[in-house]
């Protein structure tokens, strides 16, 4: 809401050196929130005077322009009094127009700054001015963005031109929050002004009108509840081509809203004067009596933005016999629209329901001026006076005359009373606020207010709809009383049970991976065909299954993700794209995945649902697990003084989740998998208990071509909150022996699909009590052992928790292992 | 060298002659003096305290002698096998230091070199920043809540004073799930969290809800579909705005340091009446909204940064939880951690935070 200060102090008696910043901060204090202050003029310095044009040479040019080469009378501004030579490229005045005119030594918008010049064989001594060239909009003075053309009025040449352009207006612009409906007007701004100065105010819709009677135009309403107040009043013999006198223009702009024609500017000054909105149709239009009702299925309207509408039952109508004409409080239809020959106009002042506004504006998607007071709720006592404004603009500036006839149809509802006890403000907000400040201050913002011993019974003034709860009035006097006065108390909670064992597990994930090199990143979970297609997943994977957006921001990626590699992938290709010849990252974030399970029902809220309506509402969610994903691309490790670097592969990935299974002191265990976007060769299935918790491994060659990764690119994807479902609880204290250590290594020969893992496994099962580690620290494959076979190195460490082992006994343990592995893998003892 | 005594005579045995051995001890003294490193010292001492050194050789010969001229031969030449093992001791700790000392100046090597054979990693600032607003909260005794992000239409709109034609509800623009009348959306802030809360704990409840949050904007620099927010809750009997001043001013503090506090502007939130928007004193600037005559840029010389919103609960909100509002009452407050890390390091740009450019989170990875 743009307001022009001098508007507000019409209605106010703000002191006189009241800086406009200081306005402003006094009603962002009261809830008026500042957002902009304007002053036109600010940009301009020096010399801007009116001049009157005394001649005007047309001058071909070369270049196939023609310019002007003018003189301007500005009187005695240019210190000479002779007139003043311009040149000027413009066309659209004349000799004997008066002009705006920015002498040598003037400064335009942009700093620009004016001296005279030689140019087309003249010296130009200055400039006449368009709106633009003054940073005013293109509509200023109705100059259709050429040379501003002044009215004969506006002055004398000479004079300053500041006034009448506006320029030493000061402007205001609040955010009103959607409470505060009232303050979408200047009558509710100068109220605020009048609270916060405690100043006299004048209340622009006190006014004296005539009654209603039953001369006017014809009016029916057939939904009281949706249209309350139907307020109709004619003019006549209105001129629809006389102008809008400039101070209403003027305004109109500082308010921030387009001046098109008198009628029209009329109702749309009367609604920033008093929060009403307007409809002006033309009354030699209409068919027989207006009536109010809701649509019917399959009507329709053209409104007069030019769009055909399909009406919903909800949405209000204005009719009249020709059919529909207009929807209610939101928009005009086209066939009664006011034009330039309108000379007879209907003014309808009516109050709407506030619900159906909103809906009818949601459902068309009509955002107005009008729809925006009507949906937040407009004082429902001013449609006749505010009609009467209308009336009286239009008769004083277009010529017209009132009709005798006024239609008043439906009285304003009920006001609203609310009872609260008198220490209720001072409870709330902790500020000491006794009953009286309390009564006092509900007063000045227009309650009445009966006092019944503890009690206060507020009837709330009709311009206020949004006070409906005690609470409601609490704000109120504790924003006159000032929230600057809120004290600072700590509370004091009784003792916490700190983080939850989750809350510190996730942290430690952080800490683990980052620790490991890897790089935390946040990514957007939305997701689309385009990347399950470019990891490579069948049409049938159950990770295309996913939970869709019914308006996602992209229609390429319209659902919310199942996996969090493609964010993951994207980020490392980027980083890859920047430069970085190696990348780890990693991240944790929900996927989701559809439940299936139907629509979350919407309850009431007078009450708390039961335990089974809310298991009924969470049951409705997508599952949400909490992933992990790590992507290893490229260098893994620099090269440098110390040797080689080496590049990331599949047995990173697995490293990082053995690593971060160690952490959390979660036995996992991986064996082959095949499964995209993973290397069918080199992919781990990562199980906690025997229970499949994700997957890690080198990424597909296609995968890391089509996401522009580097060569032998890993991955991991685990659902975390399983792998910390298992994490240890309390570690139970670890038993050691300190005898000596006895080592033993083997070599071992086994086929090539022989894993690792099991041979292991025989090992240790075959070794027996006396084993205490067990770690294959080769592998060899080539000639000496054959074709298909592979050798594995592992060493033993053997030790008694009670003795020193003799050579007897490791050597017994030893052959028992190799033994064992022998007969469950097939192992052969390397010679 | 004097070979294996073949001449016996039990008078006159010459290595035992007092020249003799006195020859024989300077001879080691001095080799033993001349010796340039251990291996020489070694050497020396074979040569000299062996079992075929002149000493060790004439040591030997004293069973030969008469029983009364014995004991001086041997006092003769323990006296000098005596010098020369004490200074084969010296020698030996003198060569010692100089080859340890030799050796680790050997061994010096350019510590300059780099060491950065695998790169850091960090976690990101939206993680460390949300756990320092948590750790804030938990030292008061407050907790920490979670709840989903795919949420109920009905908590995330209904349940905190949002009915279906409440002006807010465009306000703030939602995700919805496909189709749209299932009742399940993006969350738009974390206030489901107090909700879900509310409703499944008895007061007092002290619970601050950080996360991630979704709303329709365009992406710019300083707009984002989706992100972070954190959000306080207390219901207690007899909290009142009061407590949500102290609370704020103690978060503030907390977080940019002594003497930073916040003030309330009058606003409006559905959930919370009264309710206020809340700003923070310019930690740089300290309020002044200028710093060495020019304009603050955190502040953009206002001398206040806007926080974000909080107030009284609603008692509607209350009811809706099933919270006693005759009892109890609360209140709430809500900011975004990424606006919040935006202004206190000064990021410019939003975007840096999901972008995943590592040099952007690495920067971070000192964090606390
Ligand atoms: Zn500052």
């Amino acid at each position: 809401m743009k307001t022009p200060v001098s508007w507000i102090r019409e209605y106010v008696d703000l002191p006189a050196d009241l800086t406009t910043e200081a306005l402003a901060a006094e009603l962002t204090d009261l809830g008026l929130k500042l957002e902009a202050i304007e002053k036109p003029g600010d940009q301009i310095t020096g010399p801007l005077v009116v001049g009157r044009v005394l001649t005007m040479e047309p001058e071909p040019q070369k270049n196939g322009k023609t310019i002007n080469w003018c003189t301007v009378d500005v009187a005695d501004a240019n210190g000479t009094g002779e007139p003043q030579g311009i040149v000027c490229g413009a066309h659209n005045f004349a000799p004997g127009d008066l002009v705006v005119v920015v002498l040598p030594g003037g400064v335009l918008p942009g700093n620009f700054a004016i001296s005279a010049r030689k140019t087309y064989g003249h010296v130009s001594a200055g400039m006449i001015c368009s709106a633009a060239e003054l940073g005013l909009g293109e509509d200023a003075l109705s100059s259709g963005g050429g040379i501003i053309v002044l009215p004969e009025d506006a002055g004398k040449p000479g004079e300053s031109a500041f006034g009448v352009l506006g320029l030493d207006e000061e402007v205001i612009e609040f955010e009103i929050n959607p409470d505060r409906a009232y303050a979408l007007s200047l009558r509710g701004v100068a109220r605020e002004a009048a609270l916060a100065y405690d100043a006299s105010y004048t209340d622009p819709t006190q006014r004296d009108v005539p009654p209603a009677d039953d001369q006017g135009y014809p009016v029916v309403v057939d939904d009281p509840a949706g249209c309350p107040v139907f307020v109709a009043r004619t003019v006549s013999g209105f001129d629809p081509a006389a102008p809008t006198p400039d101070w209403m223009v003027q305004r109109i702009q500082l308010a921030g809203m387009r001046p098109i024609s008198l009628a029209v500017d009329v109702t749309n000054y009367v609604m920033l004067e008093t929060g009403r909105p307007i409809h002006g149709y033309d009354a030699d239009k209409l068919q027989g009596p207006i009536r109010v009702r809701r649509a019917r299925e399959g009507e329709r309207l053209t409104t007069l933005d030019g769009t055909d509408r399909a009406l919903s039952t909800e949405d209000l109508v204005v009719t009249d016999d020709s059919g529909i004409i207009g929807l209610g409080g939101v928009m005009g239809g086209e066939a009664t629209e006011m034009s330039e020959t309108t000379t007879r106009v209907l003014v309808e002042a009516a109050h709407w329901d506030a619900v159906a506004m909103f809906r009818t504006g949601k459902r068309h998607k009509i955002s107005s001026e009008a729809g925006k007071r009507n949906e937040r709720g407009v004082d429902p006592t001013i449609c006749e006076a505010a009609a009467d404004r209308v009336v009286e603009l239009l008769t004083t500036y277009g010529g017209g005359t009132a009709e005798p006839g006024v239609t008043v149809v439906g009285t304003p509802p009920e006001r609203t009373t609310i009872t609260i006890e008198a220490d209720l403000p001072a409870r709330v907000t902790g500020m000491e606020i006794d009953p009286a400040t309390t009564i006092r201050h509900l007063r000045a913002v227009g309650c009445e207010v009966a006092e019944d011993g503890t009690k206060l019974t507020a009837t709330v003034p009709p311009w206020r709809p949004d006070l409906v709860d005690p609470f409601d009035l609490v704000e109120e006097v504790a924003r006159v009383v000032g929230y600057r006065n809120v004290p600072s108390v700590l509370p004091t909670p009784g003792a916490g049970r700190g983080l939850t064992r989750e809350q510190r597990l996730r942290r430690r994930v952080g800490r683990t991976l980052a620790g490991a090199g890897c790089v935390e990143v946040v990514s957007f979970p939305f997701v689309g065909d385009a990347a399950f297609d470019q990891l490579g997943l069948p049409t049938d994977d159950p990770l295309r299954n996913t939970v869709r957006l019914a308006n996602p921001l992209s229609n390429e990626e319209p659902a919310y993700t199942t996996t969090l590699l493609p964010g993951l992938l994207k980020a490392a290709a980027r980083n890859v794209g920047r430069g970085a010849s190696g990348v780890a990252l990693f991240e944790t974030g929900t996927v989701a995945f559809p439940s299936d399970r139907g629509a979350a029902p919407i309850y009431g809220v007078d009450r708390r649902p039961t335990e089974e309506e809310l298991a009924a509402l969470l049951d409705a969610l997508p599952a949400q697990p909490l992933h992990l994903a790590v992507v290893l691309a490229g260098e893994r490790e620099r090269a440098g003084w110390w040797g080689e670097g080496r590049e990331a592969g599949w047995a990173d990935a697995i490293a990082v989740v053995r690593r971060l299974a160690s952490d959390l002191g979660v036995a996992v265990t991986v064996e082959a998998d095949a499964r995209m976007p993973w290397h069918p060769g080199r992919c781990a299935r990562v199980l906690v208990e025997g229970t499949e918790i994700g997957r890690a491994g080198e990424l597909h060659p296609k995968v890391c071509a089509s996401f522009g990764l580097p060569k032998r690119s890993a991955a991991v994807e685990l659902d975390l909150d399983a792998l910390l479902r298992h994490a240890v609880d309390v570690v139970p204290a670890p038993e050691f022996s300190t005898y000596p250590v006895a080592k033993e290594d083997v070599a071992l020969v086994v086929d090539d699909s022989v894993r690792a893992a099991d041979v292991e496994a025989a090992l240790r099962e075959g070794a027996g009590e006396l084993l205490e580690s067990i770690r294959l620290f080769d592998v060899y494959t080539g000639e000496q052992v054959g074709q298909g076979r592979t050798s594995l190195a592992f060493a033993l460490r053997f030790r008694a928790p009670d003795r020193t082992l003799t050579e007897d006994e490791t050597a017994a343990a030893r052959e028992a292992a190799v033994a064992r592995a022998a007969e469950l893998t097939g192992a052969q003892q390397r010679s | 060298m004097s070979g294996p005594n073949t001449d016996y005579d039990p008078v006159e045995v010459t290595p035992l002659k007092p020249e003799e051995v006195e020859s024989a001890r300077d001879a080691a003294l001095a080799a033993i003096a001349a010796a340039t490193d251990l291996a020489e010292l070694k050497q020396v001492r074979i040569d000299h305290t062996g079992d075929r050194s002149p000493l060790a050789l004439a040591n030997r010969e004293i069973g030969a002698l008469p029983p009364q001229a014995r004991k001086e031969a041997g006092q003769r030449i323990g006296r000098a096998r005596g010098a020369v093992a004490k200074a084969l001791g010296e020698r030996q700790a003198v060569l010692e230091v100089e080859h340890e000392e030799r050796m680790l100046a050997e061994e010096t090597v350019d510590v300059t070199l780099p060491t950065d054979r695998v790169p850091a990693g960090a976690r990101h600032p939206l993680t460390t920043g949300a756990e320092l607003i948590a750790d804030i909260f938990v030292a008061m005794g407050w907790e920490v809540a979670e709840g989903p992000v795919i949420e109920a239409e009905w908590l995330n709109f209904d349940a905190l004073n949002l009915g279906p034609d409440h002006p807010a509800r465009t306000m703030q623009d939602t995700f919805w799930t496909d189709p749209q009348d299932n009742g399940v959306v993006l969350r738009t802030h974390t206030s489901p969290v107090q909700a879900r809360t509310m409703l499944t704990r008895t007061p007092p409840i002290y619970v601050v809800c950080p996360g991630r949050v979704f709303r329709t904007d365009e992406y710019d620099a300083t707009h984002s579909p989706m992100f972070h927010q954190v959000e306080g809750l207390a219901i207690d009997e007899g909290i009142t705005m009061a407590h949500l001043k102290g609370t704020l001013d103690h978060f503030a503090t907390s977080m940019f340091g002594e003497g930073i506090s916040t003030r309330f502007r009058p606003s409006f939130f559905p959930f919370t009446e009264p309710s206020a928007e809340v700003d923070l004193l310019c930690f740089v600037c300290r309020g002044a909204g200028e710093l060495d005559g020019a304009r603050c840029r955190t502040c953009r010389g206002e001398g206040w940064i806007e926080w974000g919103g909080c107030g009284v609960v609603n008692p509607r909100v209350l009811t809706a939880c099933g919270v006693d509002a005759e009892r109890f009452t609360g209140f709430a407050f809500g900011m975004g951690i990424d606006r919040t890390l935006m202004f206190r390091h000064g990021v410019e740009d939003l975007r840096g935070f999901f972008e995943g450019d590592v040099r952007f989170t690495t920067a971070f990875g000192s964090e606390l």
